[in-house]
């Protein structure tokens, strides 16, 4: 496919985006063969309280005596998943949303950016905080309510990224053959809008795993499963005497987060039409 | 033979910041079967509003057709569902635009967006799409059409973006192709090239055409008849040989005057002094009082209404009143 190879052409050129896609795809490998390459619940009680790293257990135990690497490759496929799944989701109604207010303009496009603007006066973490503990914390509250938050910033752009193709000819010719106004949204505009909204929504991965962890060191996460956030959330009242329990997933996140973001950039500098004649 | 397409008082108004411009003003004509009528202006003259608002496709808002009957086919275009629109565009009346560049959806192959027309108007299968498209390239005259049909606009030149253009526009085989400005944007060399294959598809699809242009070659080339427009009125109606013969309207005389510089050898190229003006404030008379070499002071005070002279519908007190 000559569409591929000319996308990674461009995207090769950027390094930095190179090395952090590979370490993305470790990550990902760590969350999805991680749990089954080292099989121990997360939950289990396996020995002795605050044990350092590097003695019984690689990476020590936390303050109720769990495995904190049994929790870091569980909390790996937690915190990637509500990040993806919360970006997706944000995506879809922030690109619903913002093409129909580009396209059609008028009172709909002001019906449709009052109640993005509302969104977007109030802060965005603690709505979050406020939907989680009104619908208690679960993974898809959480993920929802993520979403929900972040959804603005794709409408506003997918907005943007509308107008400035509805009036262009190509539109005007497919209505002049007498397409439908949906086809014209979904198949001859969305196509044309749709770089800069991977760009964002691919960075939204990383602003999403930040704001779960803010969740869950605040306390609201799913207290069935374990993720990084949850982890830095119990070790933050022991963080003078056993600070690597919290340091430990706070450093997979710096990590994961950085990664998404250089990728992300790197997305950007590939696909970008105003960059790419550079 | 009859008209295919009868167009009587269109209006069209946009609603701006400044206040209501209207683009089109009580314009009417008619389109018979397999005739070529030209409607010629500068830029601003509300020609491109006029031909866009025959399919409803002008942007509402701002734009909005104010009042008028667009007749084709028996039914009112002006009036009908959006949904019955849709059913004529592109499929009983085609549109190529100006620029082939920017007409074409950058994003998918020749292929793809020629095929569209088909499935939304002909419910082809995708084999009989395939073939179909190459068809339509081999009849607009694209060399190697099958390797054409898988390359992206960006891969072909302006003269053959066009040409798939013009195959879209034919694909349904429609009765009337509206073609605006079409071989403007393209280099000299292909614009005759351009302009010979929508005369030659003319001819044996047996469409009637309604051309939107400035260059008044173009016009003298393929039209039966010419609307000549400025200010969003019409101003002068008779056929090519008339109006290239002796032009009837001051306006109409000087646009050919412009285009025949090239005759006049060694000579400063002529203009018509001035600009058109803007729609927001015209002039209380002849909206062309103000740059007309033979205005007379009742131009400047009364509006000229369309009357006949010599045959010809001419929108000129002093044209009709025969003192010239």
């Amino acid at each position: 496919m000559s569409g591929f190879a000319a996308f990674w052409r461009r995207y090769r050129r950027n390094r930095a985006a190179v090395a952090a896609a590979f370490v993305l795809i470790l990550i990902l490998a760590v969350a999805v063969a991680g749990p089954l390459l080292y099989p121990v619940d997360p939950f289990d009680m396996v020995g002795r309280p605050f044990q350092p790293p590097l003695q019984r257990f690689l990476l020590g135990t936390d303050v109720a005596g769990r495995d904190i690497l049994a929790g870091l490759l569980h909390g790996a496929r937690v915190s990637l998943f509500i990040g993806v799944l919360a970006s997706v989701v944000a995506t879809a109604i922030g690109v619903g949303i913002g093409a129909l207010a580009g396209y059609y303009g008028g009172w709909i496009d002001n019906l449709l950016m009052r109640i993005t603007e509302f969104f977007l006066t109030i802060p965005s973490f603690v709505l979050a905080v406020v939907l989680v503990a009104i619908f208690s914390p679960t993974v898809f509250s959480i993920t929802f309510s993520i979403a929900i938050v972040s959804w603005p910033s794709v409408a506003r752009l997918t907005r943007g990224e509308f107008i400035a193709h509805r009036d262009r000819e190509y539109v005007l010719g497919a209505r002049a053959l007498g397409m439908p106004d949906r086809e014209i949204i979904l198949l001859q505009i969305l196509p044309n809008a749709l770089p800069p909204i991977i760009v964002v929504s691919s960075l939204m991965v990383a602003t999403a795993i930040l704001t779960e962890s803010g969740l869950s060191f605040l306390g609201l996460s799913d207290p069935n499963v374990v993720s990084w956030g949850y982890m830095i959330g119990v070790a933050r009242t022991v963080l003078r005497t056993a600070w690597w329990m919290a340091a430990i997933p706070g450093v997979m996140i710096l990590i994961t987060v950085l990664a998404i973001n250089l990728v992300g950039e790197g997305l950007n500098d590939a696909l970008n039409p105003r960059l790419r004649r550079r | 033979m009859s008209a295919i397409l009868d167009v009587s008082g269109l209006t069209v108004d946009f609603v701006t910041a400044g206040g209501t411009l209207r683009a089109v003003n009580d314009l009417s004509f008619s389109i018979r079967e397999g005739e070529t009528v030209a409607i010629v202006g500068e830029s601003g003259s509300g020609k491109s509003t006029a031909a866009l608002s025959i399919m409803r496709l002008i942007p509402d808002p701002p734009g909005r057709l104010t009042a008028g009957r667009i007749m084709f086919d028996g039914e009112d275009l002006a009036t009908t569902s959006e949904a019955a629109l849709r059913g004529v565009r592109g499929q009983r009346i085609g549109m190529i635009f100006q620029d082939p560049m920017m007409a074409l959806n950058p994003v998918y192959t020749v292929e793809r967006q020629i095929g569209e027309v088909l499935r939304l108007h002909r419910g082809l299968s995708r084999r009989e799409m395939q073939t179909e498209v190459v068809e339509l390239l081999r009849l607009v005259g694209v060399p190697a059409p099958v390797e054409r049909a898988k390359q992206f606009p960006h891969n072909l030149s302006g003269g053959m973006r066009q040409r798939v253009m013009i195959a879209m526009a034919l694909a349904c085989r429609p009765k009337l192709l509206i073609a605006d400005e079409p071989t403007t944007a393209l280099d000299v060399t292909v614009q005759a090239q351009v302009l010979a294959l929508i005369n030659d598809l003319k001819q044996r699809l047996g469409m009637a055409m309604l051309l939107i242009t400035h260059d008044l070659g173009v016009v003298a080339e393929t039209a039966n008849r010419v609307i000549v427009m400025y200010a969003g009125r019409k101003v002068e109606e008779g056929s090519t040989t008339d109006i290239f013969d002796d032009p009837l309207h001051p306006y109409a005389r000087g646009l050919l005057k412009a285009a025949r510089w090239e005759s006049q050898g060694g000579e400063d190229l002529w203009e018509i002094p001035g600009t058109v003006p803007s729609p927001l404030d015209l002039p209380p008379g002849c909206a062309f009082a103000p740059r007309c070499a033979e205005v007379v002071p009742r131009c400047r005070q009364e509006k000229p209404q369309l009357g006949k002279a010599a045959g010809r519908e001419v929108r000129c007190f002093v044209a009709q009143e025969g003192r010239r």
